[in-house]
């Protein structure tokens, strides 16, 4: 189970940014997961929220983009789509594919509830 | 969800149906296969977390807000109606938003291994400086690393240093094996991991007093899955498969062959015993990791070890010469990576 480590690399990521920008409160994380890269989005999406409890992103939406993999064919010549690794060429059913897209694990952005929002935190805090 | 007024959280779709976790917002998809010769196979599924179902005080088609596919639900991850869509890099947008609503975006654009790639890449550096050879052993458990590690340190025979680090979840176990076997050897506990990472291997290398010119093994925790995704700072990741196993391990676990450079197909002594294709299992290696060398060997007999040796043997070499010039070496593995697809069947 690797995404509880990847999870609190997110963390790691995540408080670093919100710290370099002044932000109390993280609202959402987007990450990019590619089709052929190391990593199971449903289980991220498990971890995430356990990682992050407690934390600047305590209850944070786990935004997930999904990106296509891709290859080059010899034969081909030519980049062609790969769902898995271990499938043929779409075109020519070739097995002589270097992949070259969709390995990605990547925090894309993430939001941050800014001071007016804070505010009115404090205000029903104080309520 | 909106994180002004709380809306669009039951609201999600993926190609306009309803999905069972709202929460769960992209996702992508793909023609069916009899579809796959029409090109553009793949598609952006964007989920809808869109305006229009419920009503309230502000306006859905602002941009400022609601934009379709803005900032104002979620990241930017909304599409009209599920269509497909391009990624949204508006950042002008954005910024309009924070004004409004409080709320920003802040790009952040950053590798989730990207801490452990620099790690295993000063690894990298460190074990070049030294002229050391390091190989990240991985399998799944029971495929016999270590009694392959045993009988190995006793075939090398002592021609360069020797050294090991073993990883498991609990015990000293193996690092008592490969001690008794004469190497010196760094046991990793990992706790509930289940993978090495580079940190845990620079800890390691920081207690083994590594000779220069070493041979270093480094036995994973015994795993098919998680350790493929971390560089530990080795030359070569070498994936072992016994033929007690599936022959078609390689296509179920297909990153962790992916990621090998050699394949080595232990306890070939009972292939007489045992259904296994050993042409099927090789085939399936190089489908997903092209031209993937193969040694096959018995840890029990010493079958095929002299293969194995000599493939050893070659790595210190050249980790020596390339030592001795730095300068203009290129990356052994791209290198490999682009052999191994001009030599693919």
């Amino acid at each position: 189970m690797h995404e509880m480590a990847l999870a609190q690399s997110v963390l790691e990521i995540v408080e670093q940014t919100a710290r370099e920008h002044g932000a109390r409160c993280v609202t959402g994380v987007r990450i990019e997961i590619g089709a052929l890269s190391h990593v199971e989005a449903e289980a991220l999406r498990f971890c995430f929220d356990i990682v992050m409890r407690g934390s600047v992103a305590d209850g944070a939406r786990l935004d997930i983009e999904a990106t296509p993999g891709a290859a080059w064919c010899m034969p081909c010549a030519a980049t062609v789509p790969l769902a898995r690794v271990g499938e043929a060429c779409p075109h020519c059913g070739s097995y002589q594919l270097a992949v070259t897209d969709g390995g990605a694990m990547r925090v894309r952005e993430i939001e941050v509830a800014g001071a007016r929002e804070r505010e009115r935190a404090t205000l029903q805090g104080e309520a | 969800m909106c994180t002004t007024c709380g809306c669009g959280h039951t609201e999600a779709r993926i190609d306009g149906k309803p999905i069972r976790d709202a929460s769960a917002t992209i996702d992508s998809g793909r023609t069916p296969p009899g579809d796959a010769a029409t090109g553009s196979e793949y598609r952006y599924v964007r989920v809808l977390q869109g305006p229009g179902s419920h009503r309230h005080a502000h306006d859905h088609r602002a941009r400022l807000h609601h934009r379709a596919d803005g900032p104002g639900h979620g990241l930017r991850q909304a599409g009209e109606g599920g269509r497909d869509a391009t990624r949204d890099t508006d950042i002008g947008a954005t910024t309009q938003d924070t004004a409004t609503h409080a709320a920003r975006i802040l790009s952040v654009e950053r590798d989730l291994l990207a801490k452990n790639d620099a790690i295993a890449g000063a690894n990298r550096r460190f074990l070049a400086d030294r002229g050391v050879f390091a190989v990240n052993l991985v399998s799944s458990p029971g495929s016999g690393k270590t009694t392959l590690l045993v009988r190995t340190i006793g075939a090398w025979d002592r021609r360069t240093p020797i050294a090991v680090v073993e990883g498991d979840q609990q015990t000293s176990r193996d690092a008592d094996r490969v001690r008794a076997a004469g190497a010196p050897a760094v046991q990793v506990n990992t706790g509930k991991g289940c993978h090495l990472d580079a940190q845990m291997v620079a800890n390691a290398l920081s207690q083994l007093a590594l000779a220069d010119g070493s041979l270093l093994l480094i036995e994973n925790v015994g795993n098919l899955v998680c350790p493929a995704a971390f560089d530990l700072g080795e030359a070569h990741k070498v994936a072992i498969l016994s033929v007690t196993e599936g022959d078609d391990k390689p296509l179920k676990y297909p990153d962790m062959f992916r990621a090998a450079d050699l394949l080595v197909l232990n306890k070939i002594d009972l292939l007489p015993h045992v259904e296994f294709d050993l042409d099927a299992a090789i085939g399936y290696a190089r489908r997903v990791r092209p031209g993937i060398e193969v040694i096959l060997v018995s840890a029990r007999t010493g079958e095929g070890f002299a293969d194995w040796i000599a493939w050893l043997e070659r790595g210190v070499t050249e980790a020596g010469s390339r030592r001795a010039n730095t300068a203009d070496a290129p990356d052994p593995r791209v290198a490999a990576t682009e052999s191994g697809v001009s030599a693919a069947d």
